[in-house]
Order: structure tokens, then C-alpha cells, then sequence
């Protein structure tokens, strides 16, 4: 089969599998699970090989003319270059790897089906996104990684917080996805075609009109897909859909189909300076405030989606710094480990029976029950919190080295400025997201028992119940790329444009003295605080069921036994003791939700009870009364129909004789 | 003779009619009554259809018509008031008011199977004497 073929069967066979699924699911249950499985598989497979066939070639370009619209046509259109190809195997890996997890976690669950051939069209989607050539086709695919994204953090809609999650996260990103559609119309407007290439073209021969608008107005799509401050805030909120789901849309690829956008654009964004601060500011304040809000999280999932949003954080700045090198290899490395945290984090939340890191720290047993659990997510932390030789250090190193070059001004069309805010944000971040990452790791792994007798039910009802293997498995082949991703870095140049990734001497020793020193200051403040540590109200832990439906449970009861679906009042949490009186805030994200509350959620209620009360009482007593008039004077009328013929004839007379007279006057 | 004569006695006939239909309780007299005011009305064309020396003697002619369907009509009247009287043992006009709108349902919806229930009641009411009189 020739290279194009096999690029397009990559996203039609989770198509054809994910309407298969929604068709004959609920009749023939049997295939529901190889039916998910085997064409992800098939279609990682066959990633793999139009990567190896693609190679560090020149990029290959087929179209066909979807629609000709009469202005500017839509093309069919396939791309494959270096970052489309690795990040479609990336996808396809992760797509898998989820695809098999979910068969042991969510085995029992009646909507699995629909839940599978979900999963299906948000890979195919994806993958369409990722190798897609024109816009039109690219935004087909975004958007049904939306909709998608929608049904599936709504899997659990019995529960009131993934029904308020599914809608935030759906209207948080249209409303950045409004303005892209318009920036997309602007900019075929001005290149005359919707294919990539072209727009490419137009930009370099300068033939952009408005480019500052433009990238502005893409920027606020990227911004909510990618979660990125101000519209991050459906992210952690999106926690409430089931593990898997968090790993594969909302940690792995959904939330960097933004920054692969802005990669492959990155020419038009270039061109205007404005938008290159916009987004390196914006990815500042996205790095540092959801590190700090990451430090501050119970909810082990909450902790990993702001450390998803910080690390999105990070490849926008790579990308405000003009190296998208840098960005997708970051994307590469974070799309593995935090698919394996977020997997790593369903297990512990099974076996714990609970989401809550002041719970877990309460344990003492976790990792004796899960040791691979621990091991992986171990590794996985160790590559987000940047240490060598795991995975994201050298990633994370590569934008840090971006980010120098840039502040150092090599970089054409960047200011140093640019590169100084993103180095400072990046360097303090790192420092932060060890913390965090130590943190995670201590609460989660290493608690132990209070010295008040633990609850007596736990350690059998625990170990009767073993932990499917397909969900261990999976987190062992999620942690060779975690660990080993990293070595790459002195390959890919060829595959991308060229920029060397290798870190450099000077950032390296302050990343990797940074990281030391969050690690440590968070052990030695685990430590202050262990002292502390006193017996805590747990939530109910149910873990002999499924899973997902463990998870769900604990999403439910978080808030009604801590009374927030965030915090949770623990003394001995070493980032209460870090943060200090910023923890409250960080807690809450720095109170963005009441922000926007205050901002729009009231005004717009505020308008619709106007709305109310006009249509109630205005316009309402209008149609009462058109009714009401008609009522009035058929009570009077009435009250002439006796039922006498003889008062009708007697009327009848009278108005004859009165006509008469009157004709008789007239005449 | 004088077309004064045949004019003045229709228009008595006629108020004499009229008065009868507008003041008699007795259906059949409301009947006679409305007889009484037909025959005027024939008069009426007769003398006219005289006076004007009409070659084609329409006047005549709508006589008879007139008198055919008066004929008619009080046939079908007596039958009417013969049933009435079956039904409900009285033939006094002023009785007969099941067509009132007796004002305790305001909407529209519920007059209908008030009245039916009302004229049902008044028929069984009625039943024995009709069926005496039967």
C-alpha cells in the first residue's frame, strides 16, 4: 500500500470501528471489546509505519477537492512531516494503551459501549487533526474532540459535578473555539485557500493583511483547547469523566491539539510580535499559577490536571519563543508520562478507594498493594518533576534552551524580553513542579497509618479483590517512553526542523538544581508535617466494585466529607505548610471560577431573570388580556341568551323597525 | 275597490299576528299567530298584484307558492310542538329554554356537556308526564 493509503486508514479504522460500535453494541456485547481494542491497535500499528516510511524526508503533501465552495475550497488534504507523523504515533500509543486499560476498568460498566466507540471517534478525530492538511478538515476534527470530550467527562451524568463539568467544559471551549473559526475565516480570506501550505506560502511571502488579529483571535481557540489561562478552567473541572479518559483526552492528546496547531501555523504567528507576548505571557502566568494551584489540589486526578495545564504552559512558551522543535518534543514526552500518571492514578484511586491524597497519606498500604502502581508513577513523576535521565527532563530542557536562546536574542523576530519572561516562568515552574511531584508521590505512596488504630475494615476486603492485569500491563508500557523518550532528543532535529534539543550546560544545572531543591524542600517540609498528621475523616471507600464505578464514588462523596471538591483541611499536607497562606487560594484556583462567576455567570442570570420577568409579567399580562377582554364581553352578551324565542323575535322587531326609521329618516 | 281597504285589514291581520307570536305562551297559538301574519302577507300581494294590473300575475302566483310552503311549515311546526309536548308535558314557549346560557360555566370548553346534562335532566323529568299523556 502506498504512504497515503496507509495515512488515511490511520484515522478511518477508529472511525469504522466507533460506528460499529454505536451500532451493534448494545446487540452483540461479545465484540464490543476487541471491537475497540483491535482497530486502535491496527491503526497505532500503521502510525507506526507511515512514521518509519515518512521518515526524515521532505513532507508529503496529497489533496483531493473535498467541496468547491465558489469562493474558497475545502481540499481533502493529507500533511505528513516529521511532527505529524511522531505525534500520530504518540496518539495511536496512547489511544491503545487507554483502550486496553479501559477493559478492566471500566468491565462492568453498562454504558462501556457507547463509552469504547467514544474513545474511537475522539482517536480518529485526533488523528485526523494531526495529519489533516487544510483547515476546514482540521477543524471538522477539533471539533468532534470537543463533542466528544463533552459526552465523555458526562460519562457519569448521575453524578451533579461530571453533568456541571461536561457542560463547563463544553461552553468554556466554544467560547474560545468562536473566535477561531473566525481567525480561520480571516486567514483564508487573505491567503485564498485553506490548505496549510498555502497559508504558509502567503505568510512568508508577506501576504498576510492582519496578522496580529489573526493570531490573536486563533490564540483564544488555543487557549481554551489547550487549556490555557483564562479559559483553563474547565480542565480540572473534567476530572469528574472516568481515568481513562483524563489520560487519553485530557492529558495525552485532546489538550495539545492546540499547541500542534500553533506548531504547525507557527509562521503566521511569527509575523506578529504582539500575539508572540500574548502567548508567552500567557503561558507565565498558565505555568506558575497552576503549578502553585497543583501544590494546593486533595484530588490526586485535580493535582495531575493543573500539572497538565503547566506543562501545556510550557509548550506554549517553547512556541512564544519561536522553537516548535522544543514544543512537540515536550508534547511527545508529556503525552506518555502524564497518560501513565493519570492510568497510574486510576489504579491508586481503585485500590484506595478514594481520591483523596490526605486519605491516601493516611494508608501506609498503598505500596505494599500496588507496587507497580508505585514504581510507574514514580518514573512518570520523576519525568514531570524533570530529573535525569527520565524523560522530561530533557524536554523540558530543550524549551528552557529555547527560551535562553531567545532571551539572549539569537532568535529573529523574538524579543529577549519574550525569551527572559518564558526562561523565569520556565526555571520557577520547574522548581515548583518537583514540589508537587514530590508531593504527589509522598501523599499517594508513602503514608502511613496515624497512630490512632486505622479503621478496622481494609487490608483483607483490599487484597481479595486483585487489580485487573491488563491495567497493570499498560502502565509498564506507558513507562518505557517515560523513561527512555528522553534519549531521542539528539534524533529528532532531523525529523523536525532541524533545531538541536540536546540541553545545554548552564540549563541544565539550574534546572536540575531547581528540581533538587523542590524535591527536597518538600521531603523536609513532609517531614516537619508528618508530625502533625492526625486521624481524618476518610471518605467511604467502596473498592470491591469496579473501577470506574470506585472512581465515580469517590468523585461524589469528596465534597461531602471535606466539604470542597478541592481541598481538604489536613495539617499535615506538606503543601499547606510550603504555601501557606496561599494554600486557600491556590486551592482554588486563585478564585477564577468566582471571578467569572461574578463577571459573567451573574450577569448573564441576572438578564435572564430580567428576561423572565418581562415574559412573565409583561408580555404575559398582554396575552391574558387579549384573552381576558373577549371573556368579559361574552359574560355580558351572554346574559341576553334566555333561551326565550319570543325575547329574540321581540329583539329582532325592534332592530327592523329601528333600520326601517332609519332608512325612512335617511331617504 | 279601493286598494285602502285590502291594505288596512293586512296590516291589522298582521299586528294581530305579530302581536300573537311575540305575546302568546301557547306554541300552537305562536303557530296560528304566524299563520295569521302569512294571510296578510297574501292579501297584501293579491290586492297589490290587482292594483298593478300585473299581466303575468305574480302576485298571484307567490300567493299560491306561500300558501304551499305555509302549509308545510305549520306541518312541521305542529309535529315539532306534538313532540315537544310528548317530552316535556307542556308546550309553554317561556319553558322552553334549554338554548339559555344559565352563566355558571365561564369557559367555553364546558358549556357544551352542561347544557346536555341539563336538557337530559329536564328530559327525565318530563318522562312520566309525557309518558302519560302518551
Amino acid at each position: 500500500m502506498t504512504l497515503t493509503t496507509l495515512a488515511a486508514l490511520v484515522p478511518a479504522l477508529p472511525f469504522l470501528a466507533s460506528i460499529a460500535g454505536m451500532l451493534l453494541g448494545r446487540r452483540a456485547p461479545g465484540f464490543v471489546q476487541p471491537m475497540a481494542v483491535l482497530p486502535t491497535l491496527a491503526s497505532f500499528v500503521l502510525a507506526v509505519i507511515v512514521a518509519v516510511r515518512q521518515g526524515t524526508g521532505p513532507a508529503t503533501d496529497v489533496g483531493t477537492r473535498l467541496t468547491p465552495t465558489g469562493s474558497v475550497p475545502v481540499d481533502l488534504a493529507l500533511h505528513l512531516d516529521g511532527f505529524a507523523v511522531l505525534i500520530a504515533v504518540l496518539v495511536g500509543l496512547v489511544a491503545t494503551c487507554v483502550q486496553v486499560y479501559s477493559t478492566g476498568y471500566l468491565r462492568d460498566d453498562p454504558r462501556y459501549p457507547s463509552y469504547a466507540a467514544l474513545v474511537s471517534l475522539f482517536t480518529s478525530a485526533m488523528m485526523l487533526v494531526v495529519y489533516s492538511g487544510d483547515l476546514m478538515v482540521l477543524l471538522v476534527g477539533w471539533e468532534v474532540m470537543g463533542i466528544c470530550s463533552y459526552f465523555l467527562v458526562g460519562h457519569y451524568w448521575e453524578t451533579p459535578e461530571a453533568r456541571s463539568a461536561a457542560v463547563k467544559a463544553f461552553l468554556v471551549t466554544k467560547l474560545g473555539d468562536v473566535p477561531f473559526l473566525i481567525g480561520i475565516f480571516a486567514l483564508a480570506a487573505d491567503a485564498g485557500t485553506f490548505r496549510i501550505n498555502g497559508i504558509l506560502t502567503t505568510a512568508a511571502s508577506g501576504g498576510l493583511h492582519h496578522p496580529t488579529v489573526i493570531a490573536l483571535l486563533l490564540l483564544a481557540g488555543i487557549a481554551g483547547k489547550s487549556a490555557q489561562f483564562p479559559l483553563h478552567t474547565w480542565l480540572p473541572e473534567a476530572m469528574a469523566g472516568p481515568t481513562p479518559v483524563s489520560a487519553l483526552i485530557h492529558a495525552a492528546t485532546m489538550v495539545a491539539a492546540g499547541v500542534y496547531f500553533v506548531a504547525r501555523l507557527l509562521p503566521v504567528f511569527m509575523l506578529s510580535t504582539a500575539a508572540l507576548a500574548v502567548l508567552a505571557a500567557m503561558a507565565a502566568i498558565t505555568m506558575i499559577g497552576s503549578a502553585l494551584a497543583a501544590l494546593a489540589q486533595d484530588d490526586i486526578k485535580r493535582v495531575l490536571a493543573y500539572s497538565t495545564i503547566g506543562q501545556l504552559g510550557y509548550m506554549t512558551a517553547a512556541l512564544a519563543v519561536g522553537n516548535r522543535s522544543a514544543a512537540v518534543f515536550h508534547l511527545l514526552t508529556h503525552g506518555a508520562f502524564k497518560a501513565l500518571l493519570f492510568l497510574g492514578a486510576g489504579v491508586v484511586i481503585h485500590a484506595a478507594g478514594t481520591n483523596s491524597l490526605a486519605a491516601t497519606s493516611r494508608m501506609g498500604d498503598l505500596r505494599r498493594r500496588v507496587p507497580d502502581a508505585m514504581w510507574t508513577m514514580g518514573i512518570g513523576l520523576a519525568a514531570l518533576a524533570a530529573l535525569p535521565p527520565f524523560s522530561g527532563f530533557f524536554s523540558k530542557e530543550s524549551v528552557l534552551r529555547a527560551a535562553e536562546d531567545a532571551a539572549s536574542g539569537h532568535v529573529g523576530h523574538v524579543p529577549s524580553a519574550i525569551g527572559w519572561t518564558v526562561l523565569v516562568a520556565g526555571l520557577l515552574t520547574a522548581l515548583l513542579t518537583a514540589a508537587y511531584a514530590t508531593r504527589l508521590f509522598l501523599l499517594a505512596f508513602l503514608g502511613s497509618a496515624p497512630r490512632i488504630a486505622e479503621a478496622p475494615e481494609g487490608g483483607a476486603a483490599h487484597d481479595a479483590h486483585a487489580m485487573p492485569p491488563v491495567m497493570i500491563t499498560v502502565l509498564w508500557v506507558l513507562a518505557i517512553p517515560s523513561l527512555a523518550l528522553g534519549v531521542t532528543g539528539g534524533v529528532l532535529p532531523a525529523w523536525f526542523d532541524g533545531t538541536p534539543l540536546t540541553p545545554t550546560l548552564a540549563t541544565s544545572v539550574l534546572g536540575i538544581g531547581l528540581a533538587l531543591v523542590g524535591v527536597l524542600t518538600t521531603y523536609a517540609a513532609w517531614r516537619a508535617a508528618a508530625a502533625r498528621r492526625a486521624a481524618l475523616a476518610a471518605p467511604p471507600a467502596h473498592t470491591e466494585i469496579e473501577p470506574a464505578a470506585t472512581e465515580a464514588y469517590a468523585i461524589a462523596h469528596h465534597e461531602q466529607v471535606y466539604g470542597d471538591i478541592a481541598a481538604a483541611a489536613d495539617p499535615a499536607d506538606p503543601g499547606r505548610l510550603l504555601l501557606g497562606r496561599l494554600h486557600r487560594h491556590a486551592a482554588h484556583g486563585f478564585h477564577l471560577d468566582a471571578v467569572y462567576t461574578a463577571l459573567f455567570v451573574r450577569p448573564v442570570l441576572a438578564a435572564a431573570g430580567l428576561v423572565r420577568f418581562l415574559d412573565r409579567e409583561v408580555v404575559e399580562t398582554y396575552v391574558q388580556g387579549a384573552g381576558a377582554t373577549p371573556g368579559l364581553l361574552g359574560a355580558i352578551v351572554r346574559r341576553v341568551q334566555t333561551g326565550n324565542v319570543q325575547t329574540y323575535l321581540s329583539a329582532l322587531l325592534a332592530g327592523a323597525v329601528v333600520l326601517a326609521v332609519l332608512v325612512a329618516a335617511g331617504a | 275597490m279601493h286598494l285602502g281597504y285590502p291594505a288596512v285589514l293586512a296590516v291589522l291581520l298582521f299586528c294581530v299576528g305579530l302581536y300573537g307570536v311575540l305575546a302568546r305562551r301557547n306554541a300552537i297559538l305562536v303557530l296560528m299567530s304566524v299563520e295569521l301574519m302569512l294571510n296578510a302577507v297574501n292579501l297584501n300581494l293579491v290586492a297589490f298584484d290587482v292594483w298593478l294590473r300585473d299581466t303575468l300575475h305574480a302576485g298571484q302566483a307567490l300567493t299560491l307558492f306561500t300558501i304551499t310552503i305555509a302549509a308545510a311549515e305549520i306541518g312541521i311546526g305542529l309535529a315539532i310542538v306534538l313532540l315537544v309536548y310528548r317530552n316535556r308535558g307542556t308546550s309553554d314557549v317561556d319553558k322552553l329554554t334549554d338554548l339559555a346560557d344559565t352563566g355558571t360555566e365561564p369557559d367555553s370548553d364546558s358549556i357544551a356537556p352542561t347544557t346536555d346534562n341539563a336538557a337530559e335532566t329536564a328530559a327525565d323529568q318530563a318522562l312520566p308526564a309525557g309518558g302519560q299523556t302518551a
